[in-house]
C-alpha cells in the first residue's frame, strides 16, 4: 500500500479482526470504523475497550467477535490499563522473558469515555508517554444507553436527556474539542478520520502506530439510530460531515498541523443538518450560528496547516 | 466452547469472564435481522470492491469469479452496500417479496 498511491478497495489487508455476528444496529458506521482500525494495526495487537456501544455489541458472554487480545475495563479506565500492559510488556521484555517484539498497544472508547468519564486517565496516560495508540470512535452521544447527550454532543442537537421543544433547543453547549484536548499535550501524533475516508482512516492509524510515544486518533462515527438518519445514510452523512467542514480531516504530527483532505467545494452547512432528524427543530438563526462556529475552526485549522 | 450459546450452563463459564475461543460470534447469525436484502447484478458488477470495503457486518464475501456478494446468514440489511456501489448494481429487495 504504501510503495503505490493506488486506492483499491481490493488492495487493503483481507484479514478481518472483528468477527460477524456481532450485535450493532443495521448501518453502524462505528463497528466498520472498528474493523478498518484493526485491518490497520494488525496482528500484533493488544486492546482495552472502556464500555460502550462497541463494548456491549462485540462482547456478549460466552461469545466475542474479537480475533484479539482483548480485555474489557471499566468505563473510565482503558487507557490506564493499556498504560499497565504497555509497561508490563516492556518490563517483561527487558528481563527478556518475552521476545521482543513491537506490540500495537490500543485503547479504545466512545465519546463518552474519551471525553466525559475517562478522561483524566487518558490525560494521564497521554503526559506518561506509554507508546500507545489511543482511538476514539465518536458518535456524539451516550448511544448506547438510549441516545443521552455527552460533552462530544454539537450544538443544537437533539437528544433525549437535551430534548428540543418549546423551552429548549436541543444542545446549547458546544462539542469539546477533544483533539484539540489531546494536541494540548504536547504528544508525537493527534489525528482526526472517518470510516467514510477509508484509506485516510487506515493510513492515520498505521502512522500512529508506527510512532513512539502516544498517539490519539479521533474518529467520527456517524450512528443512524442516534442521529435519525436512515441506516444506508451512514457513509454518506460521513462524507457530508468532513465535506462541510463540521469535521474536519487533519494529523497533527510534532505539533505541526496538516490538512489531510481539503472539501472542494465546501458544501453548505445545511445539507448536512437539513436530514438528521436531532437536527429537525433549529431555525434560521441557529443554523447561521452553527455556520459561523463551524467556519471560525476550520479557518483557524486551515491557518495553522498553511504556516508550516 | 464447542456448545451452542443456548445449550451453555452458568456454571460451565470460564472463572472471570474470559473467552477462550477466539471470534465465536460467528455462530450468532444476524441475519434474521434483516427485512430488506441485497442482490447484486453479476453483469454489471466491476468488481471493485467498495461493498466489501463498506459493510460494517463483514458479510460480503468474494465469489469465485470476483465477484463479491452477501452472506445472508449475517446481512442485516442496512443497505450501504447498495447505496454506495460506484455502477448502482446492488439493489434492496424485500425479503417477503
Amino acid at each position: 500500500m504504501d510503495k503505490y498511491s493506488v486506492f483499491s478497495a481490493r488492495l487493503i489487508e483481507q484479514t478481518e479482526y472483528l468477527t460477524s455476528g456481532h450485535r450493532a444496529c443495521q448501518g453502524c458506521a462505528e463497528v466498520l470504523a472498528v474493523r478498518l482500525v484493526l485491518k490497520a494495526l494488525g496482528r500484533d495487537t493488544i486492546v482495552a475497550m472502556s464500555t460502550g456501544c462497541m463494548e456491549i455489541i462485540s462482547s456478549p458472554l460466552p461469545l466475542t467477535s474479537w480475533k484479539l487480545p482483548w480485555i474489557h475495563n471499566a468505563f473510565e479506565n482503558s487507557a490506564a490499563v493499556i498504560s499497565g500492559c504497555e509497561s508490563g510488556m516492556k518490563a517483561m521484555m527487558r528481563k527478556g522473558k518475552l521476545p521482543a517484539k513491537k506490540i500495537n498497544f490500543t485503547a479504545m472508547g466512545g465519546d463518552g469515555a474519551t471525553a466525559d468519564i475517562g478522561m483524566g486517565a487518558l490525560s494521564g496516560a497521554l503526559e506518561r508517554g506509554h507508546d500507545m495508540v489511543y482511538v476514539c470512535y465518536d458518535n456524539e452521544a451516550y448511544m448506547n444507553t438510549g441516545i443521552q447527550r455527552s460533552s462530544s454532543t454539537p450544538y443544537g442537537a437533539s437528544t433525549t436527556t437535551s430534548p428540543a421543544g418549546k423551552a429548549s433547543m436541543g444542545q446549547h453547549t458546544q462539542k469539546k474539542n477533544m483533539t484539540q484536548v489531546a494536541v494540548a499535550h504536547n504528544i508525537p501524533y493527534v489525528a482526526t478520520a472517518c470510516p467514510s475516508f477509508p484509506f485516510d482512516l487506515i493510513d492515520k492509524v498505521k502512522r500512529a502506530a508506527e510512532m513512539p510515544g502516544p498517539a490519539y486518533v479521533h474518529i467520527m462515527s456517524v450512528c443512524p439510530t442516534g442521529w435519525r438518519i436512515p441506516p444506508e445514510d451512514a457513509i454518506r452523512y460521513g462524507r457530508l460531515a468532513v465535506d462541510s467542514c463540521m469535521f474536519p480531516l487533519y494529523e497533527v504530527v510534532n505539533g505541526k498541523y496538516r490538512l489531510t483532505y481539503r472539501p472542494n467545494p465546501i458544501i453548505p452547512i445545511r445539507d448536512y443538518l437539513s436530514g438528521q432528524g436531532r437536527y429537525r427543530h433549529l431555525t434560521e438563526p441557529d443554523i447561521e450560528k452553527i455556520n459561523d462556529m463551524v467556519g471560525r475552526e476550520y479557518q483557524r485549522i486551515v491557518k495553522m496547516s498553511d504556516e508550516v | 466452547m464447542a456448545k451452542p450459546i443456548d445449550q451453555i450452563n452458568w456454571h460451565e463459564l470460564e472463572i472471570g469472564s474470559v473467552v477462550t475461543e477466539t471470534g465465536n460470534a460467528v455462530q450468532y447469525e444476524t441475519g434474521s435481522w434483516r427485512s430488506d436484502k441485497p442482490v447484486v447484478n453479476m453483469r454489471q458488477c466491476i468488481k471493485c470492491g467498495v461493498c466489501w470495503l463498506f459493510c460494517p457486518d463483514m458479510c460480503i464475501v468474494r465469489a469465485e469469479e470476483g465477484h463479491f456478494t452477501a452472506n445472508l446468514a449475517y446481512c442485516k440489511g442496512c443497505g450501504i452496500c447498495a447505496k454506495e456501489c460506484p455502477v448502482g448494481c446492488i439493489t434492496m429487495i424485500n425479503e417477503e417479496a
